[in-house]
């Protein structure tokens, strides 16, 4: 394998002054986190602004780079030649050979961008380009300059131990490594939305836990799996989260047997937001995180996520808010959580809807409603809270 | 307790199933066409197998073709005999109660250019068979229908569905899926003038993955599966000499004292209606008791829906499947029990109890004392 190391490029982190090396330290504990994952040992250092991964032995490239493209923080990961002969005519040899393995396609144009981070190296790097490039010229006669928009830019740092040769540029994820901004609690239902807004905040450095509504048996346990598979899915780039299984039943039968019944979703997603609260502040959470997008869904107006919101004190995060459903879609797609989302099976929302659920909630006539339930309410949200199950995925 | 009423979704293998199964996996594992004797060792389990379904139809071992299972053997009873038999006619008949591995291989030859009628049932679940002289024509090359609805246990009358289609073009062929009939009637393709028939194991307390197809060695049948040649050319790859030998094994059992043990699935389902019939809301769509197959009830609950009843009874250990799969988004409601009738407001509350040989009457007894605590508290909270 020519590539045994990885050059790893951040973005934002370098904007981060003197806080700078917690940014970094957090980038390379999620990076050695991803790569347990992978067949293969790794060493993954920082030295003066960069990340490098080197594997020590054998491993799988394939791999390396697929788990690399879920770690947020990284803004392009480059595989990369490295040496520690810094012999200027050992160097030649190594570039010509680095092309040969790398391009075995050889008409293509070229340019050469050797740096000198060690300054006391002989050759300046204005003169490095130019003998690199003639040799690569002398070596493959297919090959031709172009300074402009070369198809590969071969970028040569000289080091104080080592040489680094590369010029392919994998796009990373972007964002910010995942434990540098807090935790928050997802409500994750098994639709499209919730799992991208979890991933949408955790790319923001946030830790992610996850609360789901189970109501048997109204609904089953293959719907609950499929919110477990979900959580996992989406541990692939927020790492481990907890997810909270919490009964609802009974709770969602007392509203229903109790309120009128075109208010029974917006009042279960009231209750629902407030057990979401009381766990978060159980488990370090800052803030609640939902799928909600406006005027999807009668319980989505603008009415109704004000009504909703009203039961909060903390933060709610709601990345998905401004985003039509086929934007959302095209995330969950390229994260891969839609197809694990499309299955059918029924969620606790659903099961009992009205044909016509209020899209203009009152605040005033939704607090009435809900006085009825004052008294049993109390407790059995203690119970729900008290009886959850909490799932490590990931 | 644990009542396991889902025994035509599948079974639990007989010990002595799981036995045969475990020794042809562990000791006697060579390939059955390896020239070693170790190889003829194995070979010696299939002829076996053979020897016992043979005797269980009364058929000749040539006309036993070992396949994947029940969805397998409808695939290449229909394909493989409307491919070979092209020349004669492109047209077919089966009924809009068939299982999904007749209806969608059904579907695909209607895209290939073969022509298919559909025909309807009563409210028993019969196809009728003047229906079925009127739809017959001269390049009718193949008739297909179900021996035992597996929904609602209906049992179509097959002699005369044959004589009716011998009759009109004796050059048509009948294939009859007896997947949920097999192991539960004495069944002889020759006498009831069947050509073809699908079976699959693990509806007779035998192995998944494995069936066998029956074909009249007159019929005309292309393969499916293209290969080393096995099975003289009809289905190659290396046999599934477990599953086989497994299945072989079942249907020994099975049709071993049989009459006692079909009165004693007649005996629990008959037990279990009256059971079930003690409670309020319950209607029947099944053919109650020796109308219809020993093993097989669907019951109506007024006022629940299946799919809840279903996930409820499940907390309780006890196992059933629905009538139909559905969401409140996605009304695809079964094809079989709108076809006999049920009640538009019932088809979305309905459950199929099947019994197996395992099942006894405290069950049955457990299952319907759940329910009778179920009920009440579920029919609280219909949709309003």
């Amino acid at each position: 394998m020519l590539y045994q190391s990885f050059l790893i490029k951040y973005a934002e982190i370098g904007t981060k002054g003197k806080n700078r090396f917690l940014f970094e330290d957090a980038l390379i504990s999620r990076i050695c986190h991803a790569l347990k994952q992978v067949d293969g040992k790794f060493d993954v250092s920082k030295e003066s602004g960069r990340i490098y991964v080197t594997a020590c032995g054998e491993y799988d490239y394939d791999d390396t780079v697929e788990a690399l493209k879920k770690v947020f923080g990284i803004a392009w990961i480059c595989p990369m030649f490295q040496t520690e002969d810094r012999d200027y005519d050992h160097l030649k040899q190594y570039v010509c050979c680095y092309l040969h393995q790398v391009y075995p396609d050889r008409n293509r144009t070229f340019k050469v961008e050797a740096r000198r981070a060690d300054k006391r190296y002989p050759v300046p790097s204005e003169q490095m380009n130019r003998d690199l490039g003639e040799v690569i010229l002398d070596t493959f006669p297919e090959m031709r300059v172009d300074v402009h928009h070369p198809d590969v830019l071969l970028r040569v740092e000289v080091r104080a131990a080592v040489v680094n040769l590369y010029s392919e540029m994998i796009a990373g994820p972007g964002g910010m490594p995942v434990g540098t901004n807090g935790k928050a609690l997802l409500l994750l239902s098994g639709g499209i939305d919730s799992p991208v807004a979890g991933y949408m905040v955790a790319k923001r450095g946030v830790r992610i836990d996850a609360v789901y509504f189970h109501a048997p048996p109204y609904t089953s346990e293959r719907a609950r799996q499929k919110v477990v598979d979900l959580a996992k899915l989406v541990s692939r780039y927020a790492g481990p989260i907890d997810l909270h299984v919490v009964n609802f039943t009974e709770i969602q039968m007392h509203i229903y047997e109790t309120c009128p019944h075109e208010e029974l979703t917006i009042i279960m997603r009231r209750y629902m937001m407030r057990i979401a609260q009381r766990i978060a502040e159980e488990t370090g959470s800052m803030a609640l995180i939902t799928g909600e997008s406006i005027g999807q869904v009668a319980s989505q107006t603008v009415q109704s996520l004000a009504v909703t919101n009203e039961v909060c004190t903390m933060p709610v995060f709601r990345p998905v808010i401004a985003f039509d459903k086929q934007e959302i879609v095209d995330i969950s797609e390229k994260i891969g959580t839609y197809e694990t989302s499309i299955l059918p099976y029924e969620d606790c929302c659903t099961i009992f809807v009205a044909k016509h659920p209020v899209t203009k909630p009152s605040l005033k006539v939704i607090r009435r409603s809900e006085e009825k339930l004052a008294g049993t309410i109390e407790e059995m949200v203690e119970t729900a809270v008290a009886g959850r199950e909490v799932v490590r995925c990931g | 307790m644990e009542a396991y009423f889902d025994n035509s979704a599948t079974t639990k293998v007989f010990d002595s199933v799981r036995d045969i199964v475990l020794k042809t996996m562990t000791e006697d594992y060579a390939n059955p066409s390896a020239r070693h004797s170790k190889g003829m060792e194995a070979e010696r389990y299939i002829r076996e197998a053979r020897a016992v379904i043979v005797w269980s139809l009364k058929v000749q071992e040539k006309e036993i073709l070992f396949t994947s299972g029940g969805s397998e053997s409808n695939n290449m009873a229909l394909i493989g005999t409307a491919m070979a038999n092209r020349r004669a006619g492109n047209h077919i008949i089966s009924s809009n109660i068939e299982h999904p591995s007749v209806y969608n291989p059904l579907g695909y030859l209607e895209e290939q250019g073969y022509e298919v009628t559909y025909l309807p049932v009563d409210h028993r679940g019969h196809i009728s068979l003047a229906d079925l002289e009127t739809a017959l024509r001269p390049e009718t090359i193949l008739v297909s229908v179900m021996y035992v609805n597996n929904e609602v246990g209906t049992v179509e009358p097959v002699e005369e569905i044959s004589r009716i289609v011998k009759g009109k073009n004796p050059a048509a062929l009948f294939h009859v899926d007896a997947i949920q009939a097999y192991g539960k009637y004495e069944i002889r393709p020759k006498r009831q003038g069947i050509d073809l028939l699908s079976v699959s194991a693990h509806k007779l307390h035998g192995p998944k993955g494995v069936g066998f197809l029956y074909i009249d060695e007159k019929v005309k049948i292309r393969p499916l599966i293209y290969g080393g040649g096995q099975q003289r050319n009809l289905r190659s790859g290396t046999e599934n000499v477990p599953g086989i030998a497994g299945m072989g094994e079942a249907v020994r059992e099975m049709y071993t004292d049989h009459q006692k043990k079909i009165d004693q699935l007649y005996a629990l389902k008959e037990y279990a209606e009256t059971r079930l019939g003690e409670l309020e809301g319950v209607t029947f769509n099944h053919p109650l008791g020796r109308e219809g197959a020993p093993q097989i009830i669907s019951a109506s609950f007024e006022g629940v829906r299946s799919e809840v009843l279903l996930h409820a009874l499940e907390e309780k250990g006890i196992y059933v499947s629905s009538g139909s799969a559905c969401s409140s988004h996605h009304p695809g409601l079964s094809g079989t029990l709108k076809g006999v009738g049920v009640r538009q407001d019932l088809l979305d509350s309905t459950l199929r109890f099947s019994f197996g040989l395992f099942n006894t009457r405290e069950e049955i007894d457990y299952a319907v004392g759940t329910l009778k605590e179920l009920l009440p508290v579920l029919r609280r909270f219909r949709r309003k």
